[in-house]
């Protein structure tokens, strides 16, 4: 078996000789004798460190990697730069908890300092906090923060990723308030309905820019509408497509969150992601989770801290903004080292190689016969086609190595594509499908 | 040391991306305002991190009795199994048949943390300890709600308590009653009696307790809880206790969340990414939370996708490696490691409660406090001197002047004979130079920080002189 235990048996039984014992079990004399167990754990035995690596490398090779990705919906396979793989793994970043002791904790405590400047760089928002868990429950954060005791009502629009709205009605169902869905239209929040539905008892409206189908909103308008009807608007965003569209402060967000995932995170099945969370100074001691400020030491020299720390449980316990403690501190780090090295310049490149082809693979797509686009609004790395035989072309895909769009309504496919891609992969995706059609 | 904003030098960059081999696109819309990112060579990328990395104070750095978060050894195997191309490069919405790996090690850990903690039934959702507690929470609350049963409306909370637990219980629309602790630390049980009734939503406790201390009367609290018609939620904040001893849900509890970050190795990357397993009985199985487009409508859910994954890659490895001797062993050892340094600083400071304790011990400086006019704050700092990352300080709440150490099973006898040593030396010199300790640290990357200033005056980004 394995084990970190350092002690060899001479030591542990000194030790225990030391504080006056004479067998281990006696350490546990408080647990009442029917409840301690008296066989083994029914798990395996444990394993070297040889065996534990064949059996995890096993496990990892039941998956398929595709080489390809042409699936986004939430995850999107950027290309990660190799220092912004190295550097989190630097034993102390990995291993330090929250950096409660400023003292001993500067580096930690910069490096959020930086990642939060560099979100509101991005969002043109004027205060982050230091993370919460994904875009996800960064939008139920939002939604949270946004309410009040006479506006309690949260709106979000059905054009929002699926897994975000059921994840926003789950913590409205924990806090007893109600969340009401905005109908599409074209692929977009309806304007309409969403006009009737800003009645009094609204707190706030979440839309995601770009959408779950891929569609840019008319975000500023939504704005308007969602102001002249004095409740709070949540934008949530791609966070890489901001070096190229319109910020969230442009767009009058009161709050921005976002899924950090493409500055620099694996698909990884889903996680660790990045919730990314920014808001404007108006809001910024509501906001919930973790900041870090700047201050000064005992001798004057510039210190940063984990601040605003009134907001949080350790303080205020049942009447805390949030639950929140621990978040993504290492993927926010991650974050901002992706930022750092990608610089402006790169950032802006990798948001417009990664719009120029997904219209490339969509205009390439809707050549071949048979192939419709579904909602014909502007987009950004992501579009739905209809056409016959969905099975068979994500099945001829795959076969190919490529894992196509995701399978959305009847005969639609949701596909994405990314900076990553070459034109020749995607050519190579566009002749499978042509293939098949022809069939 | 510079910001990196600061080292920004127009025009420089690293090479990443080739040129675009498709046509560009105009999209209609586009950004106005400049996007003042920093420019850094690769090289200065380089330097800047490995430079804040050296003011990082990490678990491989030296001894990290932080009491309640299981600072132990993160093996660095687990870090290269989680690296790898099967598990990173995997989309979370592929078909089934392509992750049939990834489906084996959440059905693996589930197995094996089912068996440790005594439940039938997991979920890799939630990413945190805190997100944990919301999710059993919630599990309660459905519970409750699918019997039609609404007078339900208190969870209770004893006052030993986690800041998470009162504020999770808010978060799911609960009133929290706070039950006053006996004066062993433990659960009061006639203070227990007096709120528990048909408002009683459940109980939220850890066992070992916050304080350390094994609550010998669990069956029968757990007992009055179920008896009032309630639900009892175990905090897994301390688990690393007990595994492979005793199982929470052979305590009487209905479900739990386990902190991988914690007790199972994997590392706390300054604050996350964590994960926060919640298991429940089989009555509460129906309830547990489901991604929408992973596995479909109807379910409650707590954050996108199916959860931190490879930190469950993280914790599976520990698990695997560990097995049937290791898992009891570790906490054997990590009790045993409390009590030896419990014993070694006793006759300086004083433990709370002078007693067995299990993975933590909480000492209460209070008295120490009136004779030298040095706190639990300056013992603390005066820590950081020794490279030693100071205890959990002021907490928990019931305890004044307290200083809560939990050591790990994975520390050695020289560093705990090391640290006593330190603890002692710091007790004498709180008699004889009191106030070179209230002005620790000397020797730190900074002094005692102003935070009064940092909150009236919040400076939370930086921006360009």
């Amino acid at each position: 078996m394995g084990s970190y235990v350092p002690g060899t048996q001479a030591e542990r039984e000194q030790m225990l000789r030391a504080i006056g014992m004479e067998r281990e079990d006696q350490l546990y004399a408080d647990v009442p004798e029917q409840m301690l167990l008296r066989e083994p754990l029914n798990i395996p035995s444990g394993m070297s460190e040889l065996e534990v690596r064949n059996a995890m490398t096993e496990l990892a090779e039941q998956n398929k990697v595709f080489k390809t990705v042409l699936r986004g919906a939430g995850a999107y396979d950027h290309y990660i730069p190799s220092i912004v793989k190295y550097i989190p793994a630097k034993e102390e970043f990995l291993t330090a908890y929250t950096p409660y002791q400023a003292e001993m904790s500067q580096g930690v405590l910069q490096s959020i300092f930086e990642y939060q400047t560099m979100i509101c760089q991005l969002t043109g928002m004027d205060v982050s906090n230091a993370s919460v868990y994904d875009g996800a429950t960064a939008a139920a954060e939002a939604a949270a923060m946004c309410r009040d005791r006479k506006r309690t009502v949260t709106l979000v629009s059905g054009a929002v990723h699926p897994d975000t709205i059921n994840t926003v009605r789950t913590y409205c169902y924990g806090s007893n308030t109600e969340l009401r869905v905005v109908p599409c239209k074209d692929g977009v929040t309806d304007l309409e309905a969403l006009q009737q539905m800003l009645t009094p008892e609204v707190s706030s409206v979440l839309v995601q820019q770009p959408n779950f189908f891929g569609q840019l909103e008319p975000a500023k308008e939504i704005g308007e509408l969602v102001h002249n009807a004095k409740a709070m608007y949540i934008l949530s965003c791609d966070p890489l497509s901001l070096a190229i569209l319109p910020t969230p402060k442009e767009a009058g967000a009161d709050v921005m969150v976002g899924e950090g995932q493409c500055l620099g995170l694996p698909i990884a099945w889903g996680g660790p992601y990045l919730g990314i969370m920014a808001t404007t100074a108006k809001h910024m001691r509501k906001l919930p989770g973790r900041i870090v400020g700047e201050t000064t030491d005992d001798a004057g020299n510039k210190a940063y801290v984990l601040s605003l720390q009134a907001r949080e449980q350790h303080i205020r316990r049942e009447k805390a903004s949030s639950n929140i403690c621990s978040n993504e501190a290492l993927c926010a780090l991650t974050a901002g080292l992706y930022m750092a090295t990608m610089g402006p310049e790169g950032m802006r490149e990798a948001a417009k190689q990664t719009a120029a082809k997904a219209h490339y693979l969509q205009a390439e797509l809707c050549k071949l016969p048979g192939v419709e686009l579904k909602y014909k609004g502007a987009f950004y790395q992501e579009f739905v086609t209809v056409s016959p035989k969905r099975c068979e072309i994500l099945t001829a895909l795959e076969d190919a190595g490529i894992l196509g769009g995701l399978p959305l309504g009847e005969n639609e496919i949701l596909w994405c594509a990314t900076e990553k891609v070459t034109k020749a992969e995607l050519d190579k995706a566009v002749a499978v499908v042509k293939e098949v059609l022809a069939k | 040391m510079k910001l990196i904003f600061e080292k920004s030098v127009p025009g420089r960059h690293s090479s990443i991306l080739p040129a675009c081999d498709v046509p560009e696109v105009d999209l209609g819309v586009k950004r106005e305002e400049p996007l003042n990112l920093p420019e850094l060579c690769e090289n200065d990328v380089s330097r800047h991190y490995t430079q804040l990395c050296q003011r990082v104070h990490g678990v491989n750095c030296g001894f990290y009795p932080l009491g309640s978060c299981t600072m132990k050894y993160n093996p660095r195997i687990d870090e290269e199994m989680a690296a790898l191309p099967g598990f990173t490069n995997v989309h979370p919405l592929a078909p089934k048949a392509s992750v049939k790996g990834s489906e084996a090690v959440l059905e693996l850990a589930a197995k094996y943390l089912c068996e440790i903690a005594g439940m039938d039934g997991m979920t890799f959702q939630p990413a945190a300890g805190a997100h944990g507690e919301f999710t059993g929470v919630l599990l309660i609350k459905q519970y409750h709600d699918a019997r039609g049963d609404k007078a339900r409306t208190k969870i209770i909370v004893p006052d030993s308590a986690h800041g998470t637990n009162p504020a999770t219980a808010a978060m799911c629309g609960y009133d929290v009653v706070n039950v006053a602790s006996a004066p062993n630390g433990c659960v009061d049980l006639e203070a227990l009696k007096a709120v528990l009734g048909p408002d009683t939503a459940g109980l939220m406790l850890t066992n070992p307790n916050t304080v350390g201390i094994f609550d010998e009367n669990i069956l029968e609290i757990t007992r009055l809880v179920h008896e009032a018609g309630g639900l009892c939620y175990y905090d897994g904040a301390n688990l690393n206790a007990v595994m492979g001893h005793v199982r929470p849900g052979d305590m009487g509890f209905d479900c739990i969340h386990m902190n991988l970050h914690k007790t199972f190795a994997t590392p706390h990357g300054g604050g996350g990414p964590g994960a926060g397993a919640v298991g429940c009985k089989e009555f509460l199985k129906g309830f547990l939370p489901k991604s929408v487009l992973m596995e479909g409508e109807g379910s409650i859910q707590v954050r996108g996708f199916a959860g931190n994954f490879l930190v469950v890659v993280r914790a599976l490895t520990y698990l695997m490696t560990l097995g049937k001797e290791g898992i009891p062993e570790a906490s054997t050892n990590a009790v045993l490691n409390a009590n030896y340094l419990m014993q070694k600083i006793k006759g300086t400071f004083t433990p709370a409660f002078d007693r067995v304790c299990m993975h933590e011990f909480v000492l209460d400086l209070s008295e120490f406090k009136k004779e030298t006019g040095v706190s639990a704050l300056d013992v603390a700092k005066s820590l950081i001197d020794h490279g030693m990352h100071p205890p959990t300080m002021y907490f928990p709440l019931i305890v004044h002047e307290a200083l809560m150490l939990e050591p790990t099973e994975t520390e050695s006898k020289e560093t705990l004979d090391e640290a006593a040593e330190i603890f002692r030396a710091l007790y004498a010199q709180a008699y004889s130079d009191p106030d070179y300790m209230h002005a620790a640290p000397h020797h730190a990357q900074i002094g005692r920080p102003d935070e009064v200033k940092a909150a009236r005056n919040p400076i939370v980004r930086w921006t360009e002189a």
